[in-house]
This record gives C-alpha cells, sequence and structure tokens, in this order.
C-alpha cells in the first residue's frame, strides 16, 4: 500500500479529535491538538520548572540504557548457557517459570525496599522487565541451532569457544535480537512506570504525572506522543539491524 | 590412506531400555585412493556407520582405525559431507570454504589462496562472495565438497549428497565428483541408496541388508571410466545388484 494511504487513518483520528474537543471545549479534559502540538514543536521548553521535554526524554533513554544495557549483558550469556545445557536448563527452569509471569511493576515495593527512591531502583525495574525476554529468546535460540551445523563444526575440529563464536552464536543471533527487541519494548514502558512513583522528579513519565498535577493536559498528551514515538524509532532501528544482518535468515526457508 | 572396520557394531538403546541393533559386526578395509559406495535401504544403518567412521559416534563393538590410529573423534584426517543443508547460511562461499581451515588457526592471506583454488575447482568462480541462498541446490553441494576438500584430508565421507538433488543436477554432479576424485585422489566412502549412483561412481559397492545393518555382499565394478549410463556392462552390473537386492528382501 502506498504510504500516503497509510496516514488517512491518522489524519481521520486528529479531525475526530479536533471536533470532540471543539465540541467538549474544556481543555483539562481535552485541549485542541492545536495546543498538543505547540507543546510538541518547542521540545526544549522549560515546562513547569521540570526541565523540557528533550531534556526528561533523554534522560529517561539513558534510564533505559543502564537498565536494559545490565540485562543484556546477564540475560545473553545466562541463556547460552542455559540453552547450551540441557542439565541447566532442567535445574533453572522452574525459577524462569516462576519468576516470568511476575510483572515487573510488581517488584515496585521490593525495589523501594531495597535500593530506595532513586536510579538505582528504577534500573532495577528496567533490568526484570527486560531481563525475561532476553533470556527466553537467547536460550530458545541457542537451543535450536540446527544440529547439522554443530556436527559440521565437529568435523572441522572446533571446540569451545570457536565453536561458541563462529557457529553457535551466529546461528542464535536473530532470535536473540528478537528478545532484545522485545526486551527493550518492555523495558521502555518500565521506565515510564517507574518514573510515576512517588518520589521521582524527572524523565518523561514523571513530567506527564506532575502535568497532570497542574492541569497541563496538553503536555500528558504530548508527552505520550513522544513516549510512542521514541518506542516505534528504537523498533524501526532493532528492525533495520534485523533486516540487513539476518537477511539469511529469511531467505534460507 | 586405508579405513579398516573391525567387528563393527552398534546397538541403540530405544525407549523402554529396548535395545536396538543397527549394525551388526561389519568388516572391510577400504583401500587408499578407493571409491566405495555403500549401499542400502533406508534404515539399514548405513548413516551410522558413515557417522562412526566420521568419529560423531561410536561404535557399541569393534574398531575402526584409518590410517593405522583408531578413530576416538572427529579427526581431520576425514571430512564428512551430510545430505541435508550443512552451509552457514550467515557465510559467504568463500567463508564456508575456508571454515575448516579458519578452525585449524590458519592464517587470512593463507587461507584466500586455498579457497580461491578450490572455489574454482568445483566450478564455483565469480560465487565466492555469494551467500548459501543465493545459489542452487548443487551449487550449494559444490560449496560443501570445496569445504571439504580445503582441509585437505585423506578420506572424504559422503551422506548422500546429492539426495535431494534433481535427477539432471544430480547426473552433473556425479561427473564433477569423478573428475575431482580423479584429481586429488581421496579415499571416498559414500552412501546412497540409488543403484545406479553406486554403479556409476564405484570402484566397489558395499551392499548393507536392512536392520540390523549387515554386510550382504560386495561388487567389484570393474567398468573403466567414463562409464557410459547405457552400455551393455552398466546395464548387467546394475541387474546384477538389483536382482542381488530383490532376493536380500524377499529371503528376510
Amino acid at each position: 500500500m502506498k504510504w500516503y494511504l497509510k496516514i488517512i487513518p491518522l489524519l481521520f483520528l486528529l479531525v475526530a479529535w479536533e471536533v470532540v474537543s471543539v465540541l467538549l471545549n474544556n481543555p483539562f479534559i481535552l485541549p485542541e491538538p492545536v495546543s498538543v502540538a505547540a507543546v510538541l514543536f518547542k521540545p526544549t521548553a522549560d515546562i513547569l520548572g521540570s526541565g523540557s521535554i528533550l531534556d526528561n526524554s533523554l534522560l529517561s533513554i539513558w534510564r533505559v540504557a543502564l537498565g536494559f544495557g545490565l540485562a543484556v549483558a546477564c540475560a545473553v550469556p545466562a541463556g547460552i548457557i542455559i540453552g547450551r545445557y540441557r542439565p541447566v536448563e532442567e535445574l533453572v527452569n522452574p525459577i524462569i517459570q516462576l519468576f516470568r509471569p511476575i510483572p515487573p511493576l510488581a517488584w515496585v515495593p521490593l525495589a523501594l525496599a531495597w535500593f530506595k527512591i532513586g536510579l538505582p531502583s528504577m534500573v532495577f525495574i528496567i533490568f526484570i522487565g527486560s531481563f525475561f525476554p532476553i533470556l527466553i529468546n537467547s536460550i530458545d535460540g541457542v537451543r535450536r541451532v540446527n544440529r547439522t551445523w554443530i556436527e559440521t563444526a565437529a568435523i572441522y575440529g572446533a571446540k569451545g569457544w570457536k565453536l561458541l563464536a563462529y557457529v553457535i552464536l551466529p546461528a542464535a543471533a536473530p532470535v536473540i535480537w528478537t528478545g532484545l527487541r522485545v526486551g527493550f519494548g518492555v523495558a521502555w514502558m518500565c521506565v515510564v512506570a517507574a518514573e510515576m512513583l512517588p518520589g521521582t522528579n524527572s524523565g518523561i513519565g514523571y513530567l506527564i504525572m506532575y502535568s497532570y498535577n497542574w492541569g497541563q493536559v496538553q503536555v500528558i498528551i504530548a508527552g505520550m506522543i513522544v513516549i510512542g514515538i521514541i518506542g516505534i524509532g528504537v523498533d524501526i532501528l532493532f528492525r533495520e539491524v534485523e533486516k540487513r544482518k539476518f537477511q539469511w535468515q529469511e531467505m534460507n526457508r | 590412506m586405508t579405513v579398516v572396520l573391525r567387528n563393527v557394531s552398534k546397538t541403540f538403546t530405544a525407549r523402554q531400555n529396548e535395545q536396538l541393533l543397527a549394525l551388526d559386526n561389519i568388516s572391510a578395509t577400504v583401500a587408499k585412493g578407493e571409491f566405495l559406495c555403500i549401499l542400502g535401504p533406508s534404515g539399514c544403518g548405513k548413516t551410522t556407520l558413515l557417522r562412526m567412521i566420521g568419529g560423531l559416534d561410536h561404535p557399541t563393538s569393534g574398531e575402526i582405525v584409518v590410517g593405522g590410529t583408531p578413530v576416538t573423534g572427529p579427526d581431520p584426517r576425514l571430512a564428512m559431507i551430510f545430505q541435508e543443508y550443512s552451509l552457514y547460511p550467515w557465510r559467504t562461499v568463500r567463508a564456508n570454504v575456508g571454515f575448516g581451515l579458519q578452525m585449524r588457526g590458519m592464517p587470512d592471506e593463507e587461507r584466500e589462496e586455498i579457497v580461491n583454488r578450490f572455489i574454482g575447482l568445483v566450478g564455483l568462480e565469480g560465487f565466492g562472495d555469494s551467500y548459501p541462498y543465493e545459489l542452487s541446490g548443487g551449487m550449494r553441494q559444490r560449496v560443501a565438497v570445496a569445504r571439504a576438500l580445503a582441509t585437505d584430508p585423506a578420506v572424504l565421507l559422503m551422506d548422500e549428497p546429492f539426495g535431494a538433488l534433481d535427477a539432471r543436477t544430480r547426473n552433473r554432479m556425479q561427473k564433477e565428483l569423478l573428475f575431482i576424485w580423479e584429481k586429488t585422489k581421496k579415499t571416498v566412502m559414500f552412501v546412497t541408496h540409488s543403484v545406479d549412483e553406486a554403479v556409476f561412481l564405484a570402484d566397489r559397492i558395499m551392499v548393507l541388508s536392512a536392520r540390523p545393518g549387515r554386510i550382504a555382499g560386495i561388487y567389484d565394478v570393474d567398468i573403466p571410466r567414463p562409464r557410459d549410463r547405457t552400455s551393455v556392462e552398466f546395464a548387467t552390473i546394475r541387474r546384477n545388484v538389483l536382482e542381488f537386492i530383490d532376493r536380500l528382501e524377499h529371503s528376510q
């Protein structure tokens, strides 16, 4: 489908929004699109003394980068070990199955008890949120490596780290990458939620919560749009890399 | 290098600890530079036999000796070519062919030269930077052959390498394989279930019976190469082997 056809529903939504906001005539419930756009077009302007949209977004991205990076550093190696060695998998699987369904936000009280309010507890929540999707995909990716590829490597004497670096990792990379993409999505949701916790005083999540206290609904909506755009942007980045680096996976079928 | 199989048997443990005899007391000697075809119906353990020679599996009893030393695991003197798709799809043709040498720690420049030579030998000049998914089935198997030859093994183990190819490509690949074999003088052990393929390729055909696999007979194919599939001698040997297999099936 042509791209200009795809934006028609978006335009329709915008028109509907305009109509409803004019009919309601109450900026504390639904401000007009123009006033939201005004906020969006000044991303560096200070908002109610809490910093600009840009600064707060960058801060949120930084927090995600910390938590997500930590999760990648732990979950990928753990996933490779678990996926590679069946007994390890059987031993840790009950733990994984028990912890996986706990929503990241259910960890908040514990995070506060352990790390108090601040960066460490936010990083912890983000870490927990992205850890499991990355772990599950890493395990799965490693386990699904074609047996013939591993046996071929054995024939040519590849063992230990060589087998890992030249066969298992590249073969599992597409699935691990999907895990990273899903994990980042969860991490991004977590940071926004974590920043809404009482006691926080920065970040894009904080900004929209704070704007609510001051009845600045246009800032809330602008902030939500920014959150959405950053989320999509990173997802597109992940997909682009996937398309370029792991083309072989699609074509191989 | 000669390959000696001495009373090789393999038992698998199936469910409920049931013992399943897959190969029963296989003894044979494959001479240096010989082209041996192992012919048998599916499930006769011919792949298992080849895997044990390649060191991917271990005999339950008996011994496999290559060039005087027993095989205990994967061995640089032996290279194996699988039927199924075994190339690394994230590697180019060049990187696939160089895989074995890279694993042995050969420096890049040295590898480059050998890799180019074998890409040329299997007739894939100009495809060095292609990826496997850009190649046809026949070309992929040529890459697999080049990858095996590049490590300069003494023995080439081939497990129905052309089984997934269409008839025409298959015939062409057989001719090319013979050409390469005559040039490199490797010992080849080639597993197939096609009588036609075996008669076309082999110096000797080892016929295995079904479950458990036993050596049912050994045929010498003394037709000079290149062999003509439509010739009388070819037809005679093929008929003999086919009749033998028929009798074998009826007697079981």
